[in-house]
């Protein structure tokens, strides 16, 4: 009998908070992280009676932006709907979301010559935070109303790798446009995948199992990797998975059932009335683009094609906006102080790209600085031996007691005398050579 | 001095001249809401005078607002045990636009429980009694503040329309009831039951209080996304404009509608006749179609409104909401189900923006439509339980306007043989308020609406 193959199929739901100043849907403050719980709160993002929604226009240019940046179809003409369920972190009763016509549809994202295809970008608003004390259940209002992004990708992931790859491009790009922090641990980058068996080329699974409450890269690569054996278990023993929502335990590295699909919701979705369509011209949507900053796919072929980077190097550098900015500045300045210098450096980009991942100069310090570094190490100065040696011959001379207690073997000495001799150089002097050569001629006597 | 009947502009100059202190009005109005309050429940939560140091349009006017406006420190309940102690931290954008212009809020008047009625009897509160007739209806769902006013309880209130609730109780209770153009006037702060119709909207003694007040509360709100940026016009001048409109009759607006009120808009009609208006006989989509799309479009918005009120919050749960909100929302909530969106919602707003369209094509033809407000003066309390759609059999001729989010005044044209006042509406197109103020206002200056809003005051003369 032939062995079946067992293909992972898996799709991820990522949810990012964007850092606008206010909410969604009122003049709150946005950056509710840290703050005492229910002082950012007005009667819009408390659901109160009579109160109602203004869409923020900032928030809606950045979802535009993220679409723009996942190569996605922007909806000219997009809306909100009410999304319908019964919690007690959602004080409407409703979430304003996005049903049938979000705002960035049909993208893609080129993973290593893999295409990952985007099914949709759209805007919503967080929910209130629930805080469990024993047999109490608080309620902290400040995230209620805060921008929400959701990206949703086709189901074109077969690995853990791949995903977790994904997952970190797409952290960097969001942290490119600076429209959020994306940061899991703050909860400000949430993910959902969604995972499935194939056992049969031709064959779409009949279910799917979404794990929820992940809060890091490493555990979304656990915790699909812990499902893609669960499941292919049950289907070797000829049965199907649960189609369901488990959550992940990450101290045992395990997923556990949460809900089943029976218990789906129907939301109920219906046009927001409160809000009326967003209808977006060509001329809106090109003055966004142009706020899109250069992304590390684009720097990184720069830094190859142009600057001469090892593609791993120039990786690396990108993976940080302000360091790709930083290493950008640092060699179009390195040009500038070093045109008078005679001994050129070769493969300048590859060799300022060197000092920074290996860390033999800081990346903390003034650009300025981090040059005057690296053109020390990178472009040794010329030494004149025989100035040095006669400076050498001045100082010894100048300084019997330093000269003496060299001889006695205090270490210190020697360093005052190098010291004095690159004074009278006025630095123009290799440290190292005026050393050896002091040590050359006391040596001698 | 006599305050007994003064509108809100004759109050003012008395105020204006100092010849009255605001004071003096606000406790000339509590005495009479001491006095008349208990046989009528227009209001259910009365507030204390407050002195203001402001400048504006209504200094020294005591206003009533309808239960569904919050307002700051005084209790709102929109007439429902839910929100039984519900007391607001902020003020509705018209409740803080009034209060600018100097007035004070002198109570909160009764209404249908969220304003799903037409006869002020689904209050949690005990219904309003119709002033003209303790035994009948003032209408609804802001019957509070049409029999307020018509009570002289206080000069001018402030009430809101989802579909014939301003107009109607206005025609039953004998005074003037202003519905605006969707998005005229701000929403924000009013508890909200069918998004895409509510208006809030003045009812009166004149045309020109009404037409003051709209010009206070209209205009673009940063907390409203759908109100609107269009101009507000000085309505208070341009009312007194007169000129000569086209005014467009159709009978799909007499089908059913009582002898009584057909004669007396017969008369109207005459007098618009005499005051030179042009009188064009008009074709429009059956008013009875605005019923079926008005009830799915409202019951599916109502099912999602009061989902907040979850228990959690405002003291009392689900369990305190009436049988007509609990019917609301269960119909609503199959209509917006998987599988049925597409059958009912979905096909309700096609039909939607056919309306519309019917009216845009008809408002080209004619300046304004004239029509019965209601198809039958005031009834008795405790009929409106023989009707399972009683609100919609009543607001049959409102609907059209509501749904196609059309302005729209019904002023008194007389008395059936009752003795009950009968109400007229004049529509007209979108944001074209004026030609409605205009035109009402010739017909009081030429009629006086017959002495129906004096004689209605003059029962409550003390």
């Amino acid at each position: 009998m032939m062995e079946k193959t067992y293909l992972p199929i898996i799709g991820l739901e990522i949810h990012v908070e964007l850092k606008t100043k206010s909410k969604m849907f009122c003049q709150d403050s946005a950056d509710y992280f840290g703050k005492p719980p229910n002082t950012l709160t007005c009667p819009v993002c408390l659901g109160m009676p009579g109160a109602l929604p203004t869409p923020n226009k900032k928030a809606i240019e950045w979802t535009i932006l993220i679409g723009q940046a996942l190569k996605c179809q922007i909806n000219r003409l997009s809306k909100f709907d009410r999304k319908h369920y019964f919690y007690p972190d959602l004080p409407k009763g409703y979430q304003i979301s996005q049903y049938d016509q979000p705002i960035a549809i049909k993208g893609y994202f080129n993973l290593n010559g893999k295409k990952i295809r985007i099914k949709r970008v759209h805007l919503e608003e967080d929910t209130a935070k629930l805080i469990h004390d024993g047999k109490n259940t608080l309620i902290d209002f400040n995230r209620a109303g805060v921008p929400l992004v959701e990206i949703v990708t086709e189901p074109d992931f077969n690995s853990s790798d791949d995903v977790k790859k994904f997952l970190e491009e797409l952290q960097v790009i969001i942290r490119y446009l600076d429209v959020s922090d994306a940061d899991m641990e703050k909860g400000s980058m949430r993910l959902e995948p969604n995972i499935s068996i194939k056992t049969k080329a031709e064959e779409l699974p009949k279910y799917k199992v979404e794990v929820k409450n992940i809060n890091s890269f490493r555990f979304v690569k656990q915790a699909i990797d812990f499902e893609i054996k669960r499941q292919t278990e049950i289907l070797k023993e000829n049965k199907i998975p649960n189609q369901e929502t488990r959550g992940f335990d990450e101290k045992k590295g395990k997923t556990y059932p949460q809900r089943k699909k029976e218990e789906a919701h129907d939301y109920r979705y219906f046009p927001e009335p409160d809000i009326p369509p967003l209808v977006f011209f060509d001329e809106y949507l090109k003055k966004i683009e142009k706020m899109m900053p250069e992304l590390p796919e684009d720097k990184i072929k720069k830094y190859v094609e142009e600057l001469g980077l090892k593609y791993q190097d120039a990786y690396i550098i990108t993976r940080n906006k302000n360091l790709s900015a930083y290493f950008e500045e640092v060699y179009a300045k390195y040009f500038e102080k070093t045109k008078k210098l005679e001994e050129k450096v070769k493969n300048v980009g590859q060799s300022l790209a060197n000092l920074i991942i290996n860390r033999k100069v800081e990346t903390n310090l003034p650009v300025e600085d981090f040059i005057s570094k690296a053109i020390e190490i990178l472009s040794p100065k010329k030494t004149d031996i025989k100035a040095v040696d006669r400076a050498v011959e001045k100082v010894i001379l100048a300084n019997s007691k330093a000269v003496a207690d060299y001889k006695s073997g205090k270490i210190n000495a020697l360093m005052f005398l190098i010291g004095q001799v690159m004074r009278e150089m006025k630095g123009k002097a290799e440290a190292k050579i005026v050393g050896e050569r002091i040590s050359l001629v006391l040596g001698r006597r | 001095m006599e305050i007994f009947g003064k509108s809100v502009i004759e109050l003012r100059q008395l105020v204006k001249k100092k010849k009255i202190s605001p004071r003096e009005i606000y406790e000339y109005f509590q005495k009479r809401i001491e006095k008349y309050n208990p046989k009528l429940n227009a209001y259910i939560t009365k507030a204390d005078f407050e002195d203001k140091n402001v400048e504006g349009l209504l200094v020294g006017i005591p206003l009533s607002f309808k239960d569904n406006f919050c307002t700051k420190g005084i209790r709102t309940t929109a007439s429902s045990k839910v929100l039984y102690d519900f007391v607001p931290p902020y003020d509705a954008t018209v409740v803080s636009k009034i209060k600018q212009e100097g007035a004070a809020i002198i109570g909160k008047t009764n209404m249908d429980a969220w304003a799903h009625g037409s006869s002020t009897e689904t209050s949690d509160f005990g219904p309003t009694k119709n002033p003209w007739n303790l035994e009948r209806s003032p209408g609804g769902s802001s019957g509070g503040a049409t029999a307020s006013v018509s009570a002289y309880l206080s000069p001018a209130s402030i009430g809101s329309e989802t579909a014939g609730s301003i107009r109607q109780p206005a025609s039953w209770s004998g005074v003037i009831g202003l519905k605006p153009t969707y998005g005229r006037v701000s929403r924000y702060g009013v508890i909200a039951m069918g998004s895409s119709l509510d208006c809030p909207g003045p009812i009166t003694l004149t045309v020109e209080d009404a037409a003051l007040i709209l010009k206070i509360i209209a205009g673009h709100d940063p907390y409203d996304a759908t109100s609107s940026r269009y101009p507000v016009p000085d309505y208070q001048t341009s009312l007194k404009k007169g000129g000569s409109f086209t005014i467009g009759i159709t009978d799909e607006y007499f089908e059913g509608v009582d002898e009584d009120v057909k004669v007396k808009i017969e008369e109207a009609i005459k007098i618009f006749k005499r005051l030179g208006h042009k009188i064009k006989k008009i074709k429009l989509i059956p008013p009875k179609y605005a019923i079926s799309v008005y009830t799915i479009i409202q019951r599916a918005e109502v099912s999602s409104n009061l989902a907040r009120y979850d228990g959690i919050r405002y003291g009392n749960n689900r369990s305190y909401l009436g049988s007509e909100a609990k019917r609301r929302i269960m119909l609503g909530t199959y209509t917006l189900s998987y599988g049925y969106y597409d059958a009912y919602y979905k096909k309700a707003q096609k039909v939607r923006t056919l309306i519309k369209e019917d009216f845009s094509r008809a408002f080209k033809d004619v300046d304004v439509i004239i029509s019965p407000t209601t198809p039958m003066t005031a009834l008795k309390l405790g009929e409106f339980e023989k009707y399972p759609f009683f609100g919609e059999a009543m607001d049959v001729l409102n609907e059209p306007a509501a749904v196609a989010g059309l302005p729209a005044i019904s002023i008194p044209v007389g008395l059936d043989s009752k003795k009950l006042p009968v109400g007229m509406q004049i529509m007209a197109r979108s944001f074209n308020e004026e030609a409605i103020l205009n035109l009402a206002y010739q017909f009081e200056k030429e009629t006086n609406f017959f002495d129906v809003i004096k004689k209605g005051l003059n029962n409550y003369r003390d």
